[in-house]
């Protein structure tokens, strides 16, 4: 009796479900995402997949999340939100949740279980750092060595980026402090687990600043994601940090003689969030997206075309080859244990706090 | 006479209706005064429909302007919706500061009672306000915007604001008290008298706050202070930019006269060849040329290839052309150089030859006939074109931030910076109107010394 109902439940739904959901759903749908290689890793994995299973749906690409912030603050003034669906590293995530320009999640409802039954916050963890925040990826900003450059003995650690006499040669930076202050302060012998104790004092922020004095001369700062694979590949830089992917492709893809310095390298996030304020059929339509787009196979997915991590758990064991160059991308993923000896995390509470007074001082001592 | 007078500028040009209103009103103002003279009366002057002149007059006058309105409709909306309405709208934004009083309202009535000098925490009552408007902030979330907001002003609100407003989401404002203990424990940043100092120092609607960090300054409870000198940036950074930006000027100055005289005086064909060569360029996107300098200037670059080649530069030696002021300056001077050219080349375009000639067989040497006759002459070109290189330079981005490195940026670098990744518009939009107000400044200047009148754009 109650298997029939059941049943037959399922059967009226699924009858109806086409002309009942039609008139509830935009069938458009805009996303915003970085461009490049990791746009086109999510088209693959999960905008094409979803088209095919729903044909009538459109959805058009925004280049635009460099600047996600501050444009979604300007949408949001003027009552005019555009954008469906927006890419961004997670630091950006907490400020839009902040501000009130995104909208806050259930992860147990709004987002897929794993294949055998773990509800999602469980699936994805402390990974969940906000409550508007989606994750997608784990990514990491390493170093990446011209091999060719460097002799025979090649740099292991992070500290012999500020070796200039083992390796001497320009190496790029990023033109801001997160990142650079946390490696100068290791380096500078303080423990792993005090590098933000530290830095949270104008003493500890001298230090960091003293210890990046010492290469300041050899560093070309860098502001845009490609910058540190072309002054690699120019050999303008003996060595340089950016996100793992870029390097990937610059060492898989086009072959250049570049390793992987994975040693303190710093873990960060990215992920969707849905703008607050949405239209209820835009909303319902972007709902069944990322309910979609965030489940365990196209996380996985996502790696055949890109070596970031996916973000759940229940991801890592379908980790395959990658689309194109048929390689294994389990061993480039930085968080596959050989890489993973020692990283460091993120650390956004921190950041969203100190990034505006560090960031003065930072680009004061920068303009010295 | 006076009448007279009102018309007489207009005589010299062709008639305009215009031209007959002055006089119709000046017949009439003179009608007038005889009418006291001799009680004579007469009617006003008619046209042919039998309404007076003078109104027919006015309204073909009103019918014309208003067709002249409609025709520029368009331009004028255009750009009062696109640009005037957001300038004036970002400005306002540099003193605007109403998110702490209408976020915080009872925290800010009860801190006026409060000596913020004295040292001591506020009183409970303080606390007890601060509470009431916390819950209604957090379910409204507006009190992480606030804690953003105070966050420029004191590193540390932020997550303060964030963690508080979790625990007092669970608090009853009228039974929960007291709350100055409770509070203190749940953070000890509400133990700390700076806090509270910033909150009732950036409590009033209207803030000079942004301003003063524009200048390096800040607000204090003891009044205008200078940021910590470690801190100090951006009076450094409007300096660089003017000082760089004069040196484009010049440089586009000296490199661009040449140029200008040589299209002014070259045989058509030549010139025009000439004239391609120096517009293709600028039609070629920004940012394609700024990338192709990275490649001429860096050190693995085609100019140290080059010299190391010849054998000029020792190969562990190369230059450093790129990533510092040097390669700020040589992109944007390429850049800009057509800004440079076209004014001056407009300008000499119009210089008879024959004025140099004259000068030469009235005995003047060649330095002397160019110096005393010839670029007397140009001075409106140049100061055209060194009017719109300055002004484009001093609002330049993309180039400095690609080609800069870190001694190579500008002011709209930080502008940027602050609109896009810090999202203090506040003091970007100060940074801004600063900007705007020296560029005035300048032009003003300019206008008194050398006169906008001899500015000759083409």
């Amino acid at each position: 009796m109650k298997i029939k109902t059941i049943a037959a439940l399922a059967v009226t739904t699924a009858l109806c479900a086409p002309s009942a959901f039609a008139g509830e759903m935009a069938n458009k749908i805009t996303a915003v995402s970085w461009g490049g290689a990791y746009q086109k890793s999510q088209i693959r994995a999960y905008a094409e997949p979803y088209m095919k299973m729903h044909p009538e749906v459109e959805i058009v690409w925004d280049e635009s999340s460099n600047e996600a912030v501050a444009k979604l603050r300007a949408m949001a003034e003027a009552n005019n939100i555009t954008w469906d669906i927006v890419d961004v590293v997670a630091a950006d995530a907490i400020r839009l949740c902040d501000e009130g320009l995104a909208m806050e999640i259930d992860p147990d409802k709004d987002l897929a279980p794993a294949p055998d039954g773990t509800p999602a916050s469980e699936d994805f963890g402390d990974l969940l750092v906000s409550d508007c925040f989606i994750p997608q990826i784990v990514y990491s900003t390493t170093f990446g060595y011209r091999t060719d450059m460097v002799g025979d003995t090649p740099p292991t650690s992070v500290c012999d980026v500020f070796d200039l006499e083992k390796y001497p040669g320009k190496r790029s930076l990023e033109k801001r402090p997160i990142n650079n202050m946390e490696w100068a302060l290791y380096c500078d012998g303080v423990a792993k687990e005090d590098i933000y104790d530290v830095l949270a004092t104008p003493e500890g922020q001298d230090r960091a600043l003293k210890k990046l004095d010492t290469i300041k001369d050899s560093v070309i700062w860098w502001s845009a994601g490609a910058d540190t694979p072309q002054l690699l590949a120019d050999g303008e830089v003996v060595m340089g940090s950016t996100y793992n992917g870029r390097l990937f492709s610059l060492i898989e893809e086009q072959k250049q003689p570049v390793a992987m310095l994975w040693d303190m390298q710093v873990f960060d996030l990215d992920g969707w969030i849905i703008p607050a304020g949405l239209p209820e059929d835009r909303l319902a339509r972007v709902k069944d997206f990322v309910r979609f787009a965030t489940d365990t196979q196209r996380l996985a997915d996502q790696a055949k075309y890109i070596s970031y991590g996916p973000a759940r758990k229940s991801s890592a064991p379908l980790v395959g080859k990658h689309a194109d160059l048929g390689i294994d991308m389990a061993p480039h993923m930085p968080t596959d244990p050989e890489n993973a000896k020692n990283t460091l995390l993120y650390n956004y509470e921190f950041w969203a706090d100190y990034r505006d007074d560090i960031d003065a001082k930072f680009q004061a001592w920068l303009a010295q | 006479m006076s009448d007279l007078k009102s018309t007489g500028p207009q005589t010299a040009d062709a008639p305009t209706p215009e031209d007959a209103f002055h006089e119709v009103a000046a017949l009439e103002a003179k009608d007038a005064q005889e009418d006291i003279h001799d009680e004579r009366v007469k009617g006003p002057v008619l046209a042919a429909d039998g309404t007076p002149l003078k109104r027919s007059l006015n309204r073909a006058l009103r019918m014309q302007k208003m067709r002249a309105m409609m025709l520029i409709a368009p331009l004028l909306i255009f750009v009062l919706i696109t640009f005037i309405f957001p300038i004036l709208q970002m400005l306002w934004r540099s003193v605007e500061n109403e998110i702490v009083s209408q976020t915080l309202p009872n925290t800010v009535i009860a801190l006026e009672q409060w000596d913020e000098k004295s040292g001591e925490l506020p009183p409970e009552d303080v606390y007890a306000a601060f509470v009431k408007d916390m819950k209604v902030a957090v379910a409204n979330k507006t009190h992480t915007k606030l804690g953003t907001r105070l966050n420029y002003e004191q590193t540390g609100l932020s997550s303060l604001f964030r963690k508080s407003g979790r625990k007092i989401k669970k608090w009853d404002p009228e039974t929960g008290g007291p709350f100055k203990e409770k509070l203190i424990k749940v953070n000890k940043g509400w133990g700390d008298v700076t806090t509270w100092q910033t909150i009732k120092l950036h409590s009033s609607p209207i803030t000079a706050g942004y301003f003063l960090n524009a200048v390096d300054m800040r607000l204090t409870p003891d009044g205008v202070a200078m940021q910590p000198e470690n801190k100090q940036i951006l009076l450094k950074l409007f300096g660089r930019t003017f000082v760089m930006s004069l040196v484009i000027t010049f440089a586009c100055i000296a490199l661009g006269y040449p140029v200008a005289w040589l299209l002014a005086n070259l045989p058509a064909r030549s010139a025009n060849m000439l004239m391609i060569l120096v517009l293709l360029p600028f039609w070629t996107s920004l940012l394609v040329r700024t990338s192709a300098w990275k490649v001429m200037l860096q050190q693995q670059g085609v100019i140290n290839d080059t010299l190391v080649w010849l054998g000029l530069v020792d190969d562990a030696n190369r230059l450093v052309m790129i990533n510092n002021q040097f390669g700020t300056i040589v992109a944007m001077t390429h850049i800009l150089l057509p800004f440079m050219i076209l004014p001056m080349y407009s300008v000499m375009q119009t210089i008879p030859p024959s004025y140099l000639r004259a000068a030469k067989s009235l005995g003047a040497t060649n330095w002397t006939a160019f110096w005393r006759v010839y670029f007397p002459q140009t001075v409106p070109g140049i100061g055209a074109g060194s009017i719109l290189v300055f002004i484009l330079a001093i609002g330049y981005y993309i180039t400095p931030e690609i080609v800069g490195g870190t001694k190579g940026v500008f002011i709209s670098n930080r502008i940027a910076y602050h609109i896009s990744s810090s999202l203090n518009w506040g003091l970007a939009a100060a940074l801004g109107t600063i900007l705007l107000a020296v560029v005035l400044i300048l032009y003003w200047a300019y206008d008194k010394i050398v006169g906008i009148d001899n500015v000759k754009l083409g």
